[in-house]
């Protein structure tokens, strides 16, 4: 007996299925709510190798749904843990754990040696950098994301560079905080499971050439009602306008700027999220002799050049306000900050101290 | 003739409803501008549309008694 003999039964997939997965590399971006059941099922299938990225680190809300992960690894990365249990699970599995977030200028290094991507990632700026590498490099892309309860899965650029990406339907991100993410609407544990898994059937399907694909169909579905909806896609002008067409146009694009999260905020706007979101995180990125100091407000000084040191106590926060003495220095924290946890508000706060009311 | 317009994500939540009829307009252009006036909420949400399953342009015509999907962007992972 095997551990596909399944697979070798099964009508149409057969050994020559079950091939084609273990010759297969497939890089799975994010080890949450979608990428745990994506990781699992692909493992479990014999796909040959695993890419896993996720620079996020557990943490206790993320254990309702994000199935690799239990309570002893909370504060650990993401990307390592998975990595460690396919490891266990697998002996013939290949992983490589990637524990960051994809930026412009690692995004195409890491996804150069993929057949396939699969988007199971949380925020617009790293959806549209993935859809972006994806087309620049030519690779299929599987993409998956969720809104309360409802999802939407789709396979793009599966047929080269004639094929539909997510830009076709989507060529200009919604503008900041339009689209709140999973942490402020909430979502119940089991719904990305069939999400993620409707993901992980179409990437098998893709690689083994078993039954059809959303191959440029986007599919909407409700988990409250059942209720499912199935678009056709077709090529978008403005998509191709908007779009980096080399790999040089997409390292110098700004995703977290196309996405609009880059815009500064005024100390009135300070005042009310510090009021609605008490967790909120107000911080001097200041050196310590500079004047004049903050008074009114909770705040913790931590000077530009201590950040990186300083990303532990950063992380225990959802809601992180930079303020300097003009707004310079802070922006720029606010931006390389930004990159580091792409699913926290990060903003900077216009004129820094010197416009404070 | 009326139109069925089904909504999705954001916007749904906005309208409170999933699922609605409107006079139909004529194309996709001219149904935004009446969706925006009657629901002044969802002016500032973006969303793709599509006519009987098939993604749409704005300049397009909506056929009599067509079906339009109203189609936010989800995030979410």
């Amino acid at each position: 007996m095997d551990r596909f003999d399944r697979h070798y039964n099964l009508k149409g997939f057969g050994k020559a299925g079950q091939e084609k997965l273990q010759n297969a590399k497939v890089l799975v971006v994010g080890a949450g709510g979608l990428g745990c059941p994506i990781l699992l099922y692909l493992a479990a299938v014999g796909v040959g190798k695993i890419g896993i990225v996720d620079g996020d680190s557990v943490s206790e809300s993320n254990l309702s749904r994000q199935v690799l992960f239990g309570q002893h690894d909370l504060g650990k990365n993401k990307a390592k843990v998975a990595g460690k249990i396919l490891n266990e699970k697998y002996a013939n599995l290949e992983v490589e754990v990637i524990p960051e977030f994809l930026r412009t200028d690692n995004i195409i290094g890491y996804l150069q040696d993929y057949d396939l991507v699969i988007d199971g990632s949380d925020n617009f700026p790293t959806r549209y950098l993935v859809n972006d590498a994806c087309v620049v490099l030519n690779k299929p892309l599987v993409f998956g994301a969720l809104y309360q309860n409802e999802g939407q899965v789709a396979v793009f650029n599966a047929k080269g560079s004639k094929s539909i990406n997510y830009r076709d339907i989507y060529p200009n991100p919604p503008s900041a905080g339009e689209v709140p993410n999973c942490n402020e609407i909430g979502i119940l544990g089991v719904f990305p499971g069939i999400i993620g898994c409707t993901m992980a059937a179409e990437a098998i399907k893709l690689i083994s050439g078993f039954g059809e694909i959303l191959d440029g169909k986007m599919h909407f579905y409700n988990f409250l009602n059942h209720s499912d909806y199935k678009i056709e896609l077709t090529k978008n002008q403005q998509s191709y306008q908007n779009r980096p067409k080399s790999i040089e146009d997409l390292q110098s694009m700004d995703y977290q700027d196309f996405c609009g999260l880059s815009a500064d905020i005024s100390w009135e706007e300070v005042r009310t999220l510090m009021h609605d979101f008490p967790d909120a995180f107000l911080v001097d990125v200041r050196g310590k002799d500079e004047e004049p100091q903050l008074e009114g407000l909770a705040f913790q000084q931590i000077e530009t050049d201590q950040i990186d040191a300083s990303l532990d106590k950063i992380a225990q926060h959802d809601t992180i306000l930079l303020f300097c003495q003009t707004g310079i220095r802070s922006a720029k924290a606010a931006r390389k900050l930004q990159e580091k946890f792409p699913d926290k508000y990060i903003r900077s706060i216009k004129g820094g101290i010197t416009s404070f009311k | 003739m009326v139109l069925t317009i089904k909504v999705f994500g954001k916007i749904s939540e906005e309208i409170d409803q999933m699922e609605f009829s409107i006079e139909n307009p004529g194309n996709v252009s001219a149904l935004i501008e009446k969706l925006q006036a009657q629901f002044p909420q969802i002016q500032e949400l973006k969303y793709a549309i599509a006519i009987n399953h098939q993604l749409a342009k704005p300049s397009e015509d909506i056929p009599d008694g067509a079906e339009v999907a109203l189609l936010p962007p989800f995030s979410g992972g």
